[in-house]
């Protein structure tokens, strides 16, 4: 069974709240720290990432967003 | 044990850090935050990435806010003057044949600045794909109207809104792409919800596959969110879009032909010597003389000055060619300098035309003409002065007459050019006519030993040097020499 | 196969002759009178050699797809005359920036707003001085013969790419109209390759072309390097052929049209016993000051005539190049209209005769 997880990396994230929109799952929250730049990123704050990819696709910074795919392997 | 891989992450069509951008921050881009230019950034590059055309791709970065695109992007770019992205463009895809160009533009670099050269290349269907940021606004320049701002829109140059009577109707882009026959696809995208930046994201790959299977010219138009300059946020600035632009600019696929338009790709510029000698270097005929040739004649010793006047279609300005080239076939410097222009469309027509053994100083003859050919009054009339005493006038006689005060002191030869001309069919012959006057008097006054007989081979020889195509005027205007030296009279 | 090299052609033609001969890959161009035969030839002869001709839209637009074309690594060429040159300015001061090589043909004509098509020479200030934005220089070779523009269209892309910047052809309506027998030098086999055009890499990474500096210091330094390079070329590259100047009391300094008709003056002067030389600028950027400076300083010359068809745009740099030590005089007609040689012979025979010189 494939799970996923999404990242998000806070001194990239500008928090346009893009992504928070567009989680189907409703897994993204915008933040309340502010990075270097300035911003209040948005940070993952449940489980439960489906590997959409929408909050990827509506992110327009090139590296602030990743979405991996776990796969099980027995030992 | 759990394994992850990256599923959705940075393309590798992208630096890994932009160290092309000034400052401190190396791993962002510039665009403000929520702005749809890194969206599409991102969606043209995995096209890229998917496409394996990393190597060979150009982009070119607009002047607007993604006049930066190559801090971000690791392929061939360029940031080109406001509006003519679409020009460099049609200079970079004839030059590349085997790369592939990328044009990105915002609304105000292609729909106001740039539209003329968006348009032309658009309809000379150049390979290239153009991605047309739409975002209702000038972004870099802090928020002014666009030519896509919608009626009522505030902008800071439209603080009351678009007003339509005074700042005309917001451009319809891909409509008007639409209307030429050349752009093989054409489609109107938005970035807003993730099913519609899907559509984007096909579309793009789309445009971007047809660079690559060599297609023609596409356009994606994309309405993009700049929530900053339109003080909205993601939420606001989507509906925006969703509800009022797309409304103005309905989304869709506008243009989609499964068949290539381009036609010059495959070509390859010729540059072996000897195939560029073919086309440029004259064939030797079997005509002109050994590089030391000289004709003996007294008169060649100087500068000789000859001037032709009369009005445009009687040839005046071929029967200084014709000369000039009698001139050069027998290693004399020459120079041949037309009156120009509006003349040439009717009117009066003259040229001056030097020979010379010595390097030619001015090309200009108004003085010391050595010979003067009238074939109009008004060109007797404007010339005269410039003849030197002793001077030759040749003046076609079917049309005028020679004040005697003219003829008790310079040589005039009257010929019936014109009659004569039109008794073998062309009044375009008039000048070899001429011409064959010319050598009759020359044999009879001027020439010395060779020379004499020299001219008319002279004469022969330029004619097929002028027309070495045309054989049938070769004829004709051999023909009319022999009879316009055999209509001279002393 | 063989064949002549020697062709009967009109300067506007023969610059075509020279850049094919030397490579040239494309035509970018907008038809203008007393231009428009340069356009016309390359129309006819670049397609032979399935290389690009297009007739842009606009001049902005074949100026822009020179940009291009240039920035691909290719020899490129335009030509307009100045109304044409006026709407390149833009790109020309880009060109200068990217440090793009390319070559730009200007015949001149009578000016300013719409003017005439008869020939002038008062694109000297846009032309020399730059007329775009920002601090550029390109190179200008002033052509005085049919021959003469032949050989700017062969040898320009070199010194451009030596350089890499822009240079023009400047010529003037009767320099483009006038045919006179031209001797065609072979086809190079030099292969253009720049390695900074934008298709390569450099240390793994894609090159890129860009103008724009937005750091002050940046900017700066990149505008020093750019001064730098026009110091060089200013100091490397001069090129004036001197007529009877050795022991000439009044020298005429002119080039183009003016150039021909000074040296029929000289020659005329001369045979009249009056000491008068000419020196004509092959190129007037770089100016040719080390040779101006030379005459100015030997002695015999007490005054120099400059012959333009301009109100006097040269003279300055004439001026200028030695520091006013002497007198320069002027002797100019406009709005198409070509000085005679017996004008500027009464002018010079004036100012010889004021300064109590003599003939010999």
């Amino acid at each position: 069974m494939k799970r996923y997880r999404v990242k998000i990396e806070p001194e990239e994230c500008k928090g346009c709240g893009r992504c928070v929109l567009a989680c189907p799952r409703g897994i993204l929250e915008q933040g309340t720290h502010l990075n270097e730049m300035g911003y209040a990123y948005v940070c993952v704050t449940k489980e439960g990432c489906i590997g959409c990819g929408s909050c990827f696709y509506q992110c327009p910074e090139p590296g602030a967003v990743t979405v991996y795919e776990i796969t099980e392997t027995e030992d | 044990m759990t394994e992850e891989h990256v599923k959705f992450g940075k393309s590798k069509v992208f630096f890994d850090t932009f160290e092309r951008r000034p400052g401190p921050i190396k791993k962002n881009m510039h665009y403000c935050p929520g702005c749809g230019h890194g969206i599409l950034h991102k969606l043209i590059a995995e096209a890229i990435e998917d496409q394996g055309i990393q190597d060979r791709t150009v982009i070119i970065a607009p002047v607007g806010c993604a006049v930066f695109s190559y801090y971000y992007y690791n392929c061939g770019g360029i940031s080109v003057p406001h509006g003519r992205a679409p020009a460099v463009g049609t200079g970079l895809a004839r030059a590349l044949p085997d790369d592939f160009v990328i044009s990105y533009q915002g609304d105000g670099d292609l729909a106001a600045i740039g539209l003329n050269e968006f348009l032309q290349a658009a309809n000379r269907g150049e390979s290239m794909s153009v991605f047309f940021v739409n975002n209702s606004t000038y972004g870099m320049t802090g928020g002014q109207m666009a030519p896509t701002t919608l009626p009522g829109q505030k902008t800071v140059t439209s603080p009351c809104g678009r007003q339509i009577e005074n700042d005309g109707y917001p451009i319809k882009v891909c409509e008007m792409v639409n209307t030429l026959a050349a752009p093989v696809y054409i489609e109107r995208v938005a970035l807003t919800s993730t099913a519609k930046i899907m559509q984007a994201r096909k579309a793009i790959r789309k445009a971007v596959a047809n660079l690559k299977e060599r297609k023609g010219f596409s356009l994606v138009e994309i309405l993009s969110p700049c929530p900053v300059n339109l003080k909205m946020n993601a939420k606001t600035i989507n509906a925006f879009i969703d509800e009022q632009m797309s409304r103005y600019f309905p989304l869709g696929c506008f243009r989609d032909e499964p068949e290539s338009k381009v036609k010059h790709y495959a070509i390859r510029p010729v540059h072996d010597p000897e195939s560029v000698k073919k086309v440029l270097f004259p064939p030797k005929l079997n005509i002109g003389v050994a590089s030391d040739f000289k004709n003996q004649s007294k008169i060649f010793e100087n500068e000789r000055r000859i001037k032709i006047a009369g009005f445009g279609g009687q040839g005046i300005l071929s029967l200084g060619i014709m000369l000039a080239t009698m001139g050069k076939l027998r290693n004399f410097n020459v120079t041949w300098l037309p009156s120009y222009g509006p003349e040439q469309r009717g009117g009066s027509a003259n040229c001056s035309v030097i020979l010379s053994r010595n390097l030619i100083g001015s090309p200009v003859i108004d003085d010391n003409c050595n010979l003067l050919i009238a074939m109009t009054q008004v060109a007797l009339d404007k010339f005269m002065h410039e003849l030197k005493p002793n001077g030759v006038l040749v003046y076609d006689s079917s049309t005028m007459r020679v004040p005697t005060h003219i003829a008790d002191s310079h040589p005039v030869f009257g010929i019936k050019a014109l009659d004569i001309a039109l008794g073998l069919g062309s009044l375009k012959c008039a000048n070899s006519v001429i011409m064959g006057a010319l050598s009759a008097i020359l044999i009879d006054r001027y020439l010395e030993g060779a020379d004499k007989m020299d001219f008319d081979r002279a004469f022969e020889e330029a004619i097929i040097d002028c027309f070495n195509k045309k054989p049938e005027v070769i004829k004709l205007n051999i023909c009319a020499f022999y009879e316009g030296k055999k209509a001279v009279r002393f | 196969m063989e064949y002549l090299n020697r062709l009967l052609l009109k300067g506007n033609e023969a610059v075509v002759y020279g850049a094919l001969l030397a490579g040239c890959d494309a035509f970018y161009g907008y038809p203008i009178t007393p231009a428009s035969e340069v356009a016309h030839s390359s129309a006819a002869l670049f397609p032979k050699l399935n290389r690009t001709f297009l007739q842009a839209e606009s001049e902005i637009s074949a100026i822009n797809m020179v940009i291009g074309a240039s920035a691909a690594g290719k020899r490129v060429m335009t030509g307009s005359s100045g109304l044409g040159i006026s709407l390149k300015q833009e790109a020309v001061s880009y060109l200068a920036a990217f440090e793009l090589p390319a070559v730009i043909v200007d015949i001149m004509r009578g000016g300013p707003g719409l003017g005439n098509i008869s020939p002038e020479q008062s694109d000297y200030f846009q032309v020399v001085k730059g007329g775009g934005h920002g601090a550029y220089r390109c190179l200008v070779f002033t052509p005085e013969s049919v021959q003469e523009m032949c050989d700017a269209g062969y040898h320009a892309f070199s010194l451009c790419e030596k350089y890499r910047m822009p240079g023009y052809i400047l010529a003037d309506g009767v320099i483009g109209q006038m045919m006179e027998s031209v001797t065609l030098p072979e086809p190079t086999t030099y292969v253009y390759d720049p390695e900074w055009k934008i298709t390569n890499k450099t240390n793994g990474e894609a090159n890129y072309l860009t103008t724009i500096y937005l750091e002050n210091d940046d900017l700066e330094r990149r505008n020093h390097l750019l001064q730098e390079k026009y110091r060089t070329v200013q100091e490397n590259e001069q090129s004036a052929e001197e007529f009877f100047t050795e022991d000439a009391e009044l020298v005429l300094v002119a080039y183009g049209i003016s150039a021909r008709i000074a040296r029929t003056a000289v020659s005329r002067l001369r045979q009249q016993g009056w000491k008068v030389g000419m020196l004509r600028p092959k190129m007037v950027f770089p100016f040719p000051e080390r040779a101006l400076k030379k005459i100015a300083r030997s002695g015999k010359t007490r005054a120099f005539l400059c012959i333009e068809l301009s109100p006097g745009q040269m003279i300055e740099d004439v001026k200028l190049a030695i520091n006013c030590e002497l007198p320069v005089h002027l002797a100019y007609r406009l709005g198409g209209n070509i000085p005679s040689v017996a004008e500027i012979s009464e002018k010079a025979v004036a100012i010889i005769n004021a300064k109590g010189g003599d003939r010999a």
